[in-house]
């Protein structure tokens, strides 16, 4: 249906948009849908992402309450807080003292809330649900029914995690990464009786509601892509996506059999990592295993997970980066690239987090060499970023705001990860504070802001309404400080020598002028915490106060923008749309308007820009 | 008491919401709607952008100021040494792309903060740029990757110098054991099911070549300038021997023998008379000093660096690197008693 006039203006744009004009209820009168299957065991793809965000904003929630009382201990150890007592209760916080085994086992339960449920649930989860149909043009995923099931294991696993909390031997204490034979051994810290069971079974539960998300994201994408949707007409985000999908279905279930394994070692006598080990007050009978074997297992899997974290923040900052810069996104084809290239690149880089295990040395070597070169594609995204700003005509809005905090932390954590990335510097620095600061700036910042970006952004489409920009920038400004606040200075308690996961620092006096350095970051912690505040009130209020949303408020290309405002089972109410651009037609030349949906057909003698 | 503070939260709630009523009465009188990003607004935030620019480079730089020097010392050891080297050749280099590309970033969002009178650039790609940047970090991480490995490779060599001295590191929850070869030269085999109380780190009753074996708990000597060969080994889980003075570390594993090298080359009191130390020290002790806590010299240490339970944070041994004669003098001193079997 291509226009004869030279420019599209306005009211063509509008006349192809609303082309189906919307019948309200049209789609909700062929399905009759309950109360429970309309909000509990929904099948639509805009339902699930509204759930898993939730349930992840939950549990971050209280991944960072449990931040705030180690925290705590850590500044002033040995300090009565009547905060901690009130949370621990006389077993862990007696007299308003962690315990240092309840210490263990909130910074275990912390990571392993936060890389799982709310960087992966959360990130993946949401927005991969949210986005996927919307953008590639399909009603909804491939499959609603499995769709639901992700939830609901999602759920389930996170219930797991929750209840681990309450036992009486108090839930895994290992670290998030769990070695063995810390893990496997009861008699070595309490945390590795049923909490560790109950961890072990959780994580079980969310492996299979990852696969069965990826396997959707995957088949939606490759086989529901509406006419004239091309590979290389897909937005950056649904790249993204996909191969994070991808990374997922192929490294989640190394890390099930890891878990499969360390079941068998800790409830069948089996000795896959156990091997000459002499506890409570005899020696074991199992003979041959090894630990490295399950650091192996773990880190195939635990690499490619930060960059399946890693992966969709970076999708929809370029979404929401050329969107407000009011630009084509630069270098669309080299982002794909370097997805395409970060993807294939982190299953081969797993050994960096295994340099110091007492592994072949040579096998350190290759590991340096793979990882070092990881750190290009990602700099190319950083550059290409920065040049999509360059001469754009910037929308400040809050999910932009978040996006450029995503760049520079990206920068400041990424430039870090290439000195551990060298095994020899990584020797000294190996659990040290160094590595907390390098992996909380690109999770803690980088990851956890691209999740901001992205609800600020798709706030409208989930819930039909629109956030409080003032809010939002409060929000932002506080975040930013205070999470800088708290983890640049752990670089210089790495470099004096500080090890990680000690429950206090007071017992070297060796560290005994760290300090102001400790309380300076728990005082950023609590700030931080706090300002969170902001955004929980921001974010429920908006979602039954908040003014009502247009169609399109950024004025954005991609498919999303083109559905009513109203959640309609099919997302379309009358066709589905037709492709025939790229989504970054942004401030294209010789238009009205500065930017040119998706579904608006090329003029006569018009290029895609997507096309070279 | 909590009457009056259940009612001042009660009166708040109410405040608030009511607060909240106003604010959305006025909002539907506006024109314009509260969401959209006005000029000014892009003003504002572009301003904060620069701001933020400059707060986060003084936070930076502060930091450095402040806080550099309660870095670990300049390391005691031959590869340390070069190890340091190369870490302030990678700092440097990595501190400067971490300025010049924040820079541009909050720069960028404040020069081309958006004004509905301004049209943005429609610029989809460049592909020689693309080049520029994928080639210039290439050619740097190389460099980087090679002088790595080269450093990797001299480090992780196996200790083959006639004269090294092997020790053994002990670890289990929550202390450290060092076990020396004794007059000959050699390191008695283990069994790890002959532990007992006597028998702390199991050695093998059976094998005559520990007889002569000393061990020492608490803290262990080592000689400067010669070769230390560490031979680890763990009781329980996995525990990480970490002497950060030395730039040393390796991790202890249950069912393996691990095994790290290096060569002192200042020896405790040389330390204690060194000026990094000795302002380093001065700050401890002020900061102790504060606590009513006594004064202390400094000590080379071994800490545990691998989660290993509830004492994890205070499995600590002091390392006393000596001269030629003191070590001497201390290791005649050190009795090896011959560990009986006990049934």
């Amino acid at each position: 249906m291509a226009t004869k006039s030279k420019t599209i203006t306005k009211v063509e744009i509008e006349h192809l948009v609303h082309h189906e004009h919307v019948q309200d209820h049209a789609h909700d009168d062929d399905h009759e849908e309950s109360f429970v299957s309309k909000y509990i065991f929904s099948q639509d793809h805009k339902m699930i992402s509204r759930q898993f965000l939730i349930t992840a904003i939950i549990m971050a929630v209280v991944a960072m309450t449990m931040s705030v009382i180690f925290r705590l201990q850590l500044a002033w150890p040995g300090e009565k807080f009547a905060f901690i007592n009130a949370l621990l209760g006389d077993k862990w916080g007696k007299d308003g003292i962690l315990d240092p085994n309840m210490y263990l086992a909130l910074v275990t339960i912390h990571g392993t809330i936060m890389v799982f449920f709310v960087l992966t649930g959360g990130l993946s989860g949401t927005f991969s649900n949210l986005l996927i149909p919307y953008q590639v043009g399909a009603r909804d995923m491939a499959s609603g029914f499995l769709n639901m099931l992700s939830y609901w294991f999602f759920f389930a696993s996170t219930s797991i995690m929750l209840c681990s909390l309450f036992i009486q031997d108090g839930p895994a204490s290992a670290g998030w990464t769990i070695y063995p034979p810390l893990s496997a051994l009861p008699e070595a810290i309490p945390g590795s009786k049923l909490g560790m069971t109950l961890w072990l079974v959780s994580m079980a539960i969310f492996v299979i509601s990852s696969l069965l998300g990826s396997l959707n994201y995957i088949i939606t994408i490759l086989n529901l892509r509406a006419k004239g949707m091309t590979m290389t007409r897909l937005p950056l985000s649904i790249w993204a996506f996909f191969v994070t999908a991808i990374l997922g279905v192929l490294s989640f279930p190394v890390l099930f059999s890891a878990v499969l394994l360390l079941i068998f070692d800790r409830s069948f006598n089996t000795s896959f990592y156990l091997s000459d080990i002499y506890i409570g007050g005899r020696p074991l009978d199992n003979v041959g295993g090894s630990p490295v074997l399950f650091e192996h297992l773990f880190w195939f899997l635990g690499h490619p997970e930060v960059y399946i974290v890693l992966l969709p923040a970076l999708g929809i900052t370029s979404e929401v980066i050329a969107t407000s810069s009011r630009k084509p996104i630069f270098g669309y084809r080299a982002m794909i690239g370097s997805i395409l290239a970060i993807g294939f690149l982190s299953f081969i880089v797993w050994g960096h987090h295994m340099f110091m295990t007492g592994m072949n040395p040579f096998l350190g070597s290759v590991f340096v060499f793979t990882t070092l070169l990881i750190a290009i594609p990602s700099a190319v995204k950083a550059f290409n970023y920065i040049t999509t700003m360059w001469k754009g005509n910037i929308q400040h809005t809050p999910a932009m705001l978040f996006s450029i905090g995503l760049v520079s932390s990206f920068i400041t954590g990424g430039v870090t990860g290439i000195i551990l990335a060298d095994s020899t510097l990584d020797i000294n620095v190996h659990d040290t504070y160094f590595v907390v600061a390098h992996f909380h700036i690109v999770m803690g910042l980088s990851a956890i802001f691209g999740m901001f970006a992205g609800i600020y952004h798709w706030f409208p489409k989930m819930f039909l309404r629109m956030m409080n920009k003032k809010l939002g920038y409060v929000h932002f400004w506080l975040t930013i400080i205070c999470a800088y606040g708290v983890f640049f200075p752990m670089h210089f308690l790495g470099l004096a020598g500080v090890p990680r996961r000690y429950y206090t620092n007071s017992a070297f006096p060796m560290f005994d002028n760290l300090v102001d350095i400790n309380e300076i970051v728990t005082y950023f912690a609590i700030f931080g915490a706090l300002a969170q505040g902001v955004f929980l009130f921001n974010f429920f209020y908006s979602i039954f106060r908040g003014e009502k949303a247009p169609q399109n408020p950024w004025k954005s290309n991609t498919l999303e923008w083109t559905t009513p405002m109203a959640n309609i089972h099919g997302n379309w109410p009358g066709a589905l749309p037709v492709v025939h651009r790229w989504p970054y037609d942004y401030s294209k030349p010789d238009n009205e308007l500065d930017f040119i949906p998706q579904t608006v057909p090329l003029k006569e003698g018009e290029l895609d820009g997507g096309s070279h | 008491m909590s009457l009056l503070v259940l009612l001042a939260i009660v009166l708040l709630i109410i405040a608030g919401h009511q607060l909240l009523k106003i604010i959305e009465l006025s909002r539907s009188l506006k024109k314009t709607k509260e969401w959209q990003i006005s000029d000014s607004d892009n003003n504002m935030m572009g301003k904060a952008m620069l701001l933020f620019m400059f707060l986060f480079f003084a936070f930076f730089f502060w930091q450095v100021d402040r806080w550099i020097s309660r870095s670990l010392p300049p390391a005691a050891s031959e590869h340390g040494v070069k190890i340091d080297e190369l870490w302030d050749a990678n700092m440097y280099l990595v501190t400067v792309i971490f300025l010049i590309t924040n820079f541009f970033l909050f720069w960028f969002a404040y020069k081309y903060r958006g004004n509905h009178k301004n049209q943005a650039f429609y610029l989809t790609h460049n592909n020689k740029l693309e080049m520029l940047w994928t080639i210039i970090p290439a050619v740097a991480l190389a460099f980087i990757i090679i002088f790595g490995l080269k450093y990797w490779n001299e480090i992780m060599d196996d200790a083959t110098d006639k004269n090294k001295i092997t020790i053994e590191l002990y670890a289990k929850q929550f202390d450290w054991s060092a076990r020396y070869t004794g007059k000959d030269g050699k390191l008695g085999e283990t069994d790890y099911r002959q532990i007992s109380g006597t028998n702390s780190v199991g050695m093998d009753t059976t094998d005559t070549f520990g007889y002569d074996d000393l061990i020492v708990k608490n803290e262990f000597h080592i000689p400067v300038g010669r070769q230390i060969e560490l031979l680890m080994r763990s009781r329980d889980v996995i525990h990480s021997a970490y002497l950060p003075h030395f730039r040393a570390q390796m991790n202890c594993v249950p069912g393996m023998i691990t095994t790290f090298k290096f060569i002192p080359t200042k020896t405790t009191a040389q330390m204690r008379k060194d000026p990094y130390t000795l302002k380093m020290m001065d700050g401890i002790n002020k900061q102790r000093a504060k606590f009513n806590e006594e004064p202390v010299d400094f000590d080379y240490l071994l800490l545990c660096n691998k989660i290993c339970g509830a004492s994890h944070y205070n499995m600590q041994m002091n390392v006393v690197v000596d001269s030629e004669e003191d070590y001497n003098a201390w290791i005649a001193k050190q009795k090896a008693v011959k560990v009986v079997a006990t049934k």
